[in-house]
C-alpha cells in the first residue's frame, strides 16, 4: 500500500489525556488514525502504534509502573519487536521505559514543579520514527507540559545511550545550543527523547500532537508526524 | 498461612533524589542546619498468603522486582515480616 494512508494505532489507558490529540493530529497529517484500547489484546492491523499523553491509572506507584502490564502491551511489545513503529509521547514515553522498550527512567523533574510552556528540542538522529528525513542539529518548538519527565539512567546505561546513539531530541535553546538553562527539568544530558537500539521505537516528553495546526501556535509537531507516517508506509 | 511484609523502595544511590533535596533545602529554614543526605523513598505493606514464610517472601522478592520498584532507578528493601494468621 505504498502511497496510501498509514493506519496510526492510538491506545487510550485509562486516564490518558492526549489521545484525542494524538488522533487529530494523525488525520490532519493525512494518516488514519485507529483508536485501540488498552484492554484488548488486538491491534486491529495498524501500520505504527502511539502511545499517547495523560496519566494512566493516576500515575499510581510510578507514572508508567500499571499501564505497563495492560493487557495489549503483550501486543505493543510484540509489534515492537518485529520492527514495527512505537512511538511513546509523554506518559506513553514513561510507559515504554517501565516497560524496558526503551532505556532509562523518568522521574520528578529537577525543579520539582510542573513546566508546561513551549522549548525547542534539537533533533539527535535521523534513525528513528519520528526523525527519517530530518536532519541532526534541527530545531523545533513543542510544547511540554508535565511534572516527571527527569530523564535518568545509571552511568553505565547514560554512556551506552550517547555511545550508541540512542538519543533521539535535546532540549535546546532556538539556535539549537544545548546548555542547563534550557534543560527544562533537569534531564540528564538534557535528553527529551530516546529511540531503541534497532530504531523502530521511540520516546519523548514533548508533545508533537499539540504542534500540528498552525492556527493554534507553533507547527513543530508536523515533521514528526510526516516522518511517522513516510516511516510507516515505507515498512508496509 | 498468612505473612505480613514491608517493603521499602529508594532511587539508587547514585541518583539525585529530587524531593529529598526540596526537604533537606526546607530544614535550616526551621532551624535544623545540621541535616544532609536526605532521600525519600516508599514505603509499602502488604499480606500474603503462602504455604511457609520462605515461600512468602520469594514472592514478595519478584514483586517487588516486577513492579513494586523499578530496577532501572530504584533498590528495594523488605523490611519484616511476621506470621499474622493461619
Amino acid at each position: 500500500m505504498k502511497g496510501g494512508r498509514p493506519r496510526v494505532g492510538v491506545i487510550t489507558f485509562p486516564g490518558s489525556l492526549d489521545d484525542r490529540d494524538a488522533i487529530r493530529a494523525v488525520n490532519l497529517m493525512g494518516g488514519e488514525a485507529v483508536p485501540l484500547w488498552h484492554g484488548h489484546r488486538d491491534l486491529a492491523g495498524v501500520n505504527a502504534v502511539i502511545l499517547p499523553g495523560g496519566f494512566s491509572y493516576g500515575d499510581y506507584l510510578r507514572t508508567g509502573a500499571i499501564a505497563r502490564f495492560a493487557p495489549v502491551m503483550n501486543e505493543v511489545r510484540a509489534f515492537g519487536e518485529a520492527g514495527a513503529p512505537v512511538v511513546g509521547i509523554c506518559n506513553g514515553f514513561q510507559i515504554l521505559c517501565e516497560a524496558g522498550l526503551l532505556p532509562g527512567a523518568l522521574i520528578r523533574n529537577r525543579q520539582l514543579r510542573f513546566v508546561c510552556r513551549f522549548v525547542d528540542v534539537r533533533v539527535e538522529t535521523s534513525l528513528s520514527p519520528l526523525t527519517e528525513g530530518l536532519v541532526p542539529g534541527e530545531t523545533l518548538q513543542v510544547p511540554v507540559k508535565h511534572g516527571e519527565g527527569q530523564f535518568v539512567a545509571s552511568r553505565e546505561d547514560v554512556a551506552r545511550i550517547e555511545g550508541e546513539g540512542l538519543v533521539a531530541f535535546r532540549y535546546c535553546g532556538p539556535d539549537g545550543s544545548v546548555d542547563d538553562e534550557h534543560n527544562v527539568n533537569g534531564s540528564t544530558g538534557s535528553i527529551a527523547g530516546v529511540r531503541n537500539r534497532e530504531g523502530n521505537v521511540v520516546g519523548l516528553m514533548p508533545h508533537p500532537e499539540h504542534a500540528v495546526d498552525p492556527d493554534v501556535g507553533p507547527t513543530g509537531g508536523q515533521p514528526m508526524f510526516a516522518s511517522l507516517l513516510s516511516f510507516a508506509l515505507a515498512r508496509v | 498461612m498468612r505473612h505480613r511484609f514491608e517493603v521499602l523502595v529508594q532511587l539508587k544511590p547514585g541518583l539525585l533524589d529530587p524531593q529529598g533535596k526540596a526537604v533537606e533545602g526546607s530544614l535550616p529554614a526551621m532551624g535544623w542546619t545540621n541535616v544532609a543526605n536526605v532521600r525519600v523513598g516508599k514505603y509499602i505493606e502488604l499480606t500474603v498468603d503462602a504455604v511457609s514464610e520462605g515461600d512468602a517472601r520469594a514472592q514478595v522478592e519478584e514483586m517487588a522486582r516486577r513492579l513494586l520498584s523499578n530496577p532501572v532507578i530504584e533498590d528495594f528493601h523488605i523490611l519484616n515480616a511476621e506470621q499474622v494468621g493461619r
